[in-house]
């Protein structure tokens, strides 16, 4: 039986750290076992398992999970979607139960990027005999990465906020360090953040730059860390006991979109289009609005992300995320809390888990479980992720 | 003069340089690289089009951080040609600072040798100087 709505019924995350003991496989279990124990149930009870990594879905990361916590022969998903992949893997099992193929099913997600250095940047091959052949679409010569432009990550999205600047003459780059002043401040709150220090705005500016305006404290932080949930359909959760009813947190939108057409999206990747679209979506079928928020976990993969998301996901007036900003709207105790956990800047980014992570944070204080960082009262809340390449996910929880 | 080629197949060295693109016929959308069918409208029938030379910076970054063996720092730029298509290219003739960088200033194509094999053919490659 197709179900009316999906439910949050155990979530979990683990310390985003570098852990040069634990393995992909180790977080994941460590992330899958706590989410499936918060929810009062077994792999056993589990009708679907959706599997989410960036470089180990390839691998059957899913079946190997199984191989450590349950071989119950339930349908496995292993899920790659760049950045999005975490949010990808939940939305698997949540369109698995309102299709009603299934009644509970585990979503996890987990990488490990400890030391993988800048991503998206090929090293120069030497050695070999150099002869120019055109190769791929392009046919390009020789790698272009410094010769035309820049593909990294820290650069790609530098360029998308410098273009929202030139978009939005009130905004400037003084804005970029200020979301990274907010976000680093709120990671002092969060035990299981990779980093919890306060930066002041001189100390950001000053960070080694990698790709101006994003200077090493703007980036997000490569780290290791898994993440997972449990998710219930209605149906089944009148069957769990009334304890974990209590603490089951509604999925009232969950939205997936990749970047429609648009002149030039070829060339500066546009990560504004697909959110604005997810949150749009997202927000009619939830019948809830942006003034209806009480916190956001958004993609601040770079403190140059943070500024157009605002706009994006409609958190402020159109063109309005500089004043959005200024008002201090965004900080723990401003008007709409963003990035409480301390976002991916200092939280971490262990890109599979990063989806079901943000999901997790603002789960946690729906709940009113989140301690000192806990914004009192929090009683809706949406989550944001952004694939490169590109997909965006938008997911609104409700208590 | 040595034998030279273009670092990629959207830069025409002759008679002088200057980027194409592949325009759709249906709907007129462009693009660099070679297509299978139209992203915008999904049309099968392209032809080559002549880019304008010049054009304006719409984003850019000054990249400090980069692969073994990319020398820093440089500057990234996409651009705006003048009749349209959006490219990228790095921007040189400037000081690779924020102060001597600005968005929305005027750019023209140039081009420069990025390299020479073990043949000798020298790739020619393109980027973006101040206009003026």
């Amino acid at each position: 039986m197709a179900s009316d709505h999906v439910w949050i019924v155990g979530a979990s995350m683990t310390r985003f750290a570098r852990h040069d003991s634990l393995d992909a496989l180790d977080l994941a279990a460590e992330a899958a076992l706590a989410a499936l124990a918060d929810a009062g149930t077994a792999m056993s009870d589990m009708d679907i398992l959706a599997a989410g990594s960036l470089f180990h879905a390839g691998a059957g990361l899913g079946q190997q999970l199984q191989k450590q916590i349950g071989q119950t022969g339930i349908p496995v998903y292993n899920v790659a979607n760049a950045c999005a992949t975490g949010a990808t893997a939940l939305r698997t099992v949540h369109m698995s139960i309102l299709a009603g193929e299934s009644g509970l099913g585990l979503a996890v997600g987990v990488e490990k990027t400890s030391g993988m250095g800048l991503l998206g940047a090929a090293a120069r091959p030497v050695g070999a005999k150099k002869e120019f052949v055109p190769a791929g679409r392009d046919g390009h010569v020789m790698p272009t990465e410094g010769i035309l432009g820049s593909q990294t990550m820290p650069s790609v999205f530098a360029q998308a906020g410098m273009a929202y600047l030139h978009a939005n003459p009130q905004a400037s780059v003084e804005h970029f360090y200020k979301i990274s002043e907010k976000n680093h401040a709120h990671s002092e709150l969060n035990p299981l953040a990779q980093y919890r220090k306060r930066f002041s705005l001189e100390e950001i500016k000053a960070a080694p730059m990698i790709s101006y305006p994003n200077t090493s404290l703007m980036c997000s932080a490569n780290t290791d860390g898994a993440a997972a949930v449990v998710l219930c359909s209605s149906a089944r959760l009148a069957t769990l006991p009334l304890a974990v009813q209590k603490r089951a947190v509604k999925i009232a939108a969950s939205v997936l979109t990749s970047d429609p057409y648009v002149p030039g999206g070829q060339v500066l990747p546009d990560v504004s289009t697909c959110t604005r679209n997810a949150a749009a979506a997202a927000y009619e079928r939830a019948g809830i609005g942006p003034e209806d928020l009480d916190l956001v976990e958004l993609h601040d993969c770079f403190a140059t992300a943070e500024l157009l998301h605002y706009d994006n996901l409609m958190l402020c007036e159109p063109g309005g995320a500089a004043d959005f900003l200024d008002s201090g709207a965004p900080w723990r105790d401003g008007r709409l809390p963003v990035n409480v956990s301390g976002g991916l800047q200092s939280k971490g980014h262990p890109i599979g888990a990063t989806g079901i992570a943000n999901v997790y944070e603002v789960a946690t204080h729906l709940r009113g479980e989140a301690g000192d960082r806990q914004i009192d009262g929090a009683r809706v809340g949406l989550t944001h992720v952004i694939g490169l390449g590109s997909s965006a996910a938008v997911h609104i929880l409700q208590k | 003069m040595p034998a030279q080629v273009p670092v990629v197949d959207y830069l025409v060295l002759e008679p002088e340089p200057r980027l194409k693109a592949v325009a759709c016929s249906g709907c007129g959308a462009d693009f660099l690289t070679r297509r299978n069918a139209c992203a915008s409208c999904g049309g099968a029938d392209f032809a080559d089009k002549s880019l304008a030379t010049e054009g304006s910076v719409v984003a850019f970054t000054i990249v400090h951080r980069a692969a073994p063996g990319v020398a820093v720092p440089f500057v990234s730029a996409i651009v705006r040609l003048d009749d349209g298509p959006i490219v990228p290219g790095n921007l040189i003739g400037v000081d690779p600072t924020p102060e001597d960088v600005a968005l929305g200033m005027g750019v023209r194509l140039t081009t420069f040798v990025a390299g020479t094999d073990d043949n000798g053919v020298e790739a020619v490659a393109y980027a973006f100087a101040p206009r003026g």
